[in-house]
Parts: C-alpha cells; structure tokens; sequence
C-alpha cells in the first residue's frame, strides 16, 4: 500500500499531488500525458530529490514526512530508467556485480541470479561493454540489474519510449512475463494506453502535477471517456494465456480465465504463426473497431472468432458512434464499436445474446 | 654536466619536476571536492567564486605574486595565523613558498576540466547508483570518479605543464636563489641576462619539447577516453 500527498517543484514545474493511495501489489500504471507530472511523482516516490516535501508511508514504513525523507538508497527500490541509466565504465557483467553487491542478504525477494540472466536474454553480453549494447539490450541489462538487487518495489519509467518497434514488443513481453513470475510490486510510468492495457492491474491518471483519480483496469476501461481511450478508441483487455493448436502447431490459440465461478474459457484464434509471440500467460488486447456483432453466427465470413455474448450495456462514444460493452462467457468484457444505424437497425439493447466477430488477423498485431 | 658539449645544471630541472609533482598532487587533494561542490551548487554565488578559482587565468603573474609575499611573508597574516599553533618556519623564498605559489596560480587548471567532467555525469547514472544502494563516498569513489576520470586525467597533466611554464609567481615568491628556488624558467632568464646564449638554448629547447609532449598527451587522454565513453 502507498499513500501519500507529495509535492515538490522543478523549475517552473510543480508536483502537488494531493491525497493519494494505491495498493501496491501487482502492476500500477501512471498514466498521463507528457508534462503531467508522472516522472516526477516517480521521483519524489523514490526520495531522488531531497526538495520533496509532503507525506508519503510504504505499509507502515514513513518514506516521506515533511522535510525528513528516507534516504533513497534504503528504500529497496530496483529502478528501470527510461534510458537505462548504465554505468558506462563497467562492463555489462560489472553493472549487474554493482547491484548484486549491495543487495541486501536478509530481505527483498531472492531471485536465482541465473534465472535473471537467462530470462531477460543478456548471457551471451556479460563480457560485452555497456558501450556496444543496443537499445533493447540496455532495456534488457537495466531490467536484470534492477531484479539482481532484491528490490521491494520495482519503478520503470516509460522503459520503452526510446526503442523501435520490434525491440518495444519484444520488451514487453519481457516485462509482462518477469513482472506475472517475480510478483514484484511495480509502478510503470507510461503515457501508452497499450502498455496500461497489457501490464497494469490498477491506473493512478495524473494530470497538471494532480492525481486525478485512481482506478482499477477493469473500472478505467468500464468507462466510454476514459484517457485511455483518446487515441484508439475503447479497448478490452483479457487475461488469459496463448499456446499452440493441438494438431497445428505452428497456429496459435488464446485461452481465457474466467473471471466468474460458472464461466467457460473462451478461445480466440490468433492471426499469427509467428514464433516471435511467446506462450504462456499474457494479455489479450482487443479493439471495439475490431469487434463487428451479429445476431447469430455466421457461416462463409473471413472473421474467425464468433463468440457468444451478452450485451449488457450500449453508450454514446461520439456523434454517430455507439460502444456496445459485452459480457463473454468467461465473465470478462469485450467492447464493441458500432453506429448509431447499426443499433437501430439490429435492434440491439442490454441483456440480449449476441455473437461478437473478431478478425484473427487484428488480435496480437 | 654537460649535454652536446654545453654545460647544464641539473638543479633547476629536478626543483622543477619536484615543484610541479607537489603542486599537482597538492591540487588534486583540493580540487576533486572544490570542483565536485561547484559543479553541484544551485546559489547564485557560484558565479562568484567560478570567477574567484579562474582570477590567475586573467591576473597578473606579479599580483599575485606581490600578495602572496605580502600574506605569505614572515609577518603576513597567514604566517601569523600558522604560528598560533607553534609554526616557525618561513613560507617565502623556500620550497614552500613555490608550491603555494604555484598551487593558487594553477589552481583553474586543475579545477575547471574536473567541474565540466562533473557537470557531465548523466544525473539518471547516479539516482541509479543511490537506489542500487550506494551511499554517497561509495558513490563518488566507485562512480563518479571513474566516470569523470577524463577530467582529472587532463586537469593533472596541465596542472603539472603549466607549474613547469611558470615565470612571474616564482620569482617573486620563491627569490631566485640558486640551488634552492631558482626553477627552469628562471635559470633560462638568468641565462639571458648574462648573455649565456648557448645554455638558454638547451634549457628553452628542452621546456619546447616538454611542451609539446604534454598537450599532445592531453589530446590523446581526450580523444581515447571519449571514444570509450561514447
């Protein structure tokens, strides 16, 4: 648990953060656009800088009271920067000895140092300077050595804003597996509704220095004018897991979990063959604009996921555009971005039985 | 001894080394925390004493050197002070004297290349370091220092160069006595005045070669640690 009211002013910039609190396990995101203040909270919340002022308790630890601070460097905080922040004189082998050798013995969660090396991937670099290393690669070493030094909290400031495409997704994949198998309570700084949709289990919105509000995932993306939806519109996130097809191995499926006692798993066919897309339990990120309805199921059509839905509630996204929030048989939900015309024309309204379509090519891209 | 048939006291080249070695020793011990504080100061005071440490670049070698002898000399202010806790010797004129001399007139040298290594240092780099649980010596011993090693490296070897060229410090601090405080680039002037011409030469060859050799070492230190660096 954090709870807190901080502020602190950087230049002409200035943090007051008012009441807040969150619980701290699993992932919570900091959502907001640029300037609004997240690096900031993250670095009050770290103790980086000692004109900090406000209250802030971890559980029942006081990490900030006033002017008196914890000093950062006994929080048992592992930090991902956003530009990895390695120590350009050490070899990538002497950066993870840096924090391995000012772990403490006696608490923190004891990870196997090899397990780190081999899940984050960075073996075959430890004899390498940290000078020859690419983006994804320091991403990669920063990660390591922030799980090396038995942290009580990992923060990860936009990890993935400075990598090209390829790297980002690899990256979070990364990210989305170490954090599910570690269990290391994290806060992600990002201002990409995607990332919040695959990681995070709550969302602290900021917005000019403030925290607006926080929220569970499930409630920021139960609401039609959530931020996260400005870009791309609604979006449903589903917990679950991929693996390969039983007698086609190279196709993959995406199991759900059901949320509810009585649910049924619900599966989707997933648009790729690609060896890229690791198995195991992720997050199924699915677009209302990928999402058509129809009454019954439908034979002869490209979209290969046709599931059973229960309409539960329609609202207005925009002039013309309706969002029609679907519960699956797992329990989780599905949203569905429709026209006006299009819910006239059907006659749709909450409690009906619907089939959702979903293009397999548009889920995993 | 001679050297191509000309005659060279030694003297002077060895009391020259000596002084430089200790001046840049002396400087390191003070400029690595003057420059670390400095770099790192928010007052607006820094301006001020940024130009209090570069004041010998623009001074007047004889300014300095007239005050120095005045709170140097054996009742100056500074003998006075030192002398409530039993000092009794003399800081003018001897060993002494050169390297004070030499410590405030080369003191910019020493302390500007250290200031920009430090200002340098991405500020990420070290909160990494401070949530890794490094404590501040830690820190500075086993972070700071070796990233900003290309600073002390170029603010050693023209400390020691420039203690080497001086003229007008040393001569007014130090006298020009000789076998005691006479350093090279007095003997060279000496050399002069007495129309030794052939002396003066090798002596001012010598100091054309040392130069040379150290500002070419600096441009390497600076070319090969930023290329490590990237």
């Amino acid at each position: 648990m954090f709870e807190g009211n901080l502020s602190l002013k950087l230049g002409n910039f200035q943090l007051d953060s008012g009441p807040f609190a969150f619980h701290s396990e699993g992932v919570t995101a900091l959502f907001g656009r640029s300037g609004s203040g997240k690096s900031t909270l993250l670095r009050a919340m770290a103790g980086l800088d000692r004109r900090t002022r406000g209250s802030l308790r971890y559980h029942d630890e006081v990490w900030q009271d006033g002017r008196r601070a914890l000093p950062a460097e006994r929080r048992d905080i592992g930090m991902v920067f956003q530009h990895a922040a390695l120590l350009a004189n050490r070899s990538v082998r002497g950066n993870l000895a840096f924090a391995e050798q000012r772990a403490p013995r006696d608490r923190g969660p004891a990870i196997d140092r090899n397990e780190i090396i081999e899940r984050t991937g960075i073996g075959p670099l430890l004899d390498r300077s940290v000078a020859n290393l690419s983006g994804g690669e320091r991403q990669r070493l920063a990660i390591a050595r922030a799980l090396i030094g038995r942290p009580r909290v990992l923060m990860v400031d936009e990890p993935l804003a400075a990598l090209d495409w390829r790297a980002k997704a690899e990256l979070l994949d990364l990210f989305e597996s170490v954090i599910h198998d570690f269990g290391i309570p994290t806060i992600l700084i990002t201002h990409a509704p995607l990332e919040v949709e695959r990681l995070a289990d709550r969302v602290v919105f900021m917005d000019a220095g403030r925290v607006e509000r926080v929220e569970s995932l499930r409630a920021a993306l139960d609401r039609v004018d959530s931020p996260l939806f400005t870009e791309e519109g609604p979006v449903a996130s589903l917990t679950g897991h991929v693996e390969p097809i039983t007698d086609e191995p190279r196709r993959l499926r995406f199991v759900t979990t059901p949320q509810t006692n009585d649910g049924q798993p619900v599966i989707f066919q997933l648009g790729t063959d690609g060896n890229s897309i690791g198995r195991g339990p992720r997050r199924l990120r699915v677009r209302a604009d990928d999402v058509a309805l129809a009454r019954k199921r439908i034979d002869g059509i490209s979209m290969q996921n046709q599931l059973p839905a229960r309409i539960e509630r329609i609202e207005t996204t925009g002039p013309g555009r309706k969002a029609v929030f679907l519960t699956l048989n797992d329990g989780q939900r599905l949203v569905s971005e429709v026209t006006d015309r299009a819910v006239a024309d059907m006659g749709l309204d909450a409690g009906q039985g619907v089939t959702a379509l979903v293009k397999s090519a548009a889920l995993l891209r | 001894m001679t050297l191509f048939g000309i005659p060279l006291d030694i003297h002077p080249i060895w009391l020259t080394l000596e002084v430089a070695a200790l001046t840049t020793l002396a400087l390191l011990i003070i400029g690595i925390p003057l420059a670390w504080w400095l770099a790192r100061m928010q007052s607006r005071w820094r301006v001020l004493l940024e130009a209090l440490v570069s004041l010998p670049l623009v001074l007047p070698p004889t300014v300095l050197g007239f005050y120095l002898i005045i709170a140097l000399g054996p009742s100056g202010p500074v003998t006075e002070f030192l002398g409530l806790f039993g000092f009794e010797g003399q800081l003018t004129f001897n060993l002494m004297g050169l390297v004070i001399g030499s410590v405030i007139f080369s003191l910019p040298f020493m302390v500007q290349p250290m200031m920009s290594a430090f200002q340098a240092l991405p500020e990420e780099v070290l909160d990494a370091a401070r949530l890794m649980r490094a404590g501040f010596v830690d820190r500075f011993v086993n972070v700071i220092l070796p990233l900003a090693r290309q600073g002390l490296v170029v603010g050693s070897v023209l400390t020691f160069a420039h203690t080497v060229g001086e003229f007008g410090v040393v001569l007014m601090v130090g006298g020009n006595i000789e076998g005691e405080t006479r350093l090279v680039s007095i003997a060279i002037f000496d050399h002069v005045e007495s129309f030794e011409y052939e002396q003066a030469h090798l002596l001012s060859a010598i100091m054309v070669v040392f130069s040379l050799l150290t500002l070419v070492s600096v441009y390497l230190i600076n070319r090969r640690l930023s290329a490590r660096l990237g």
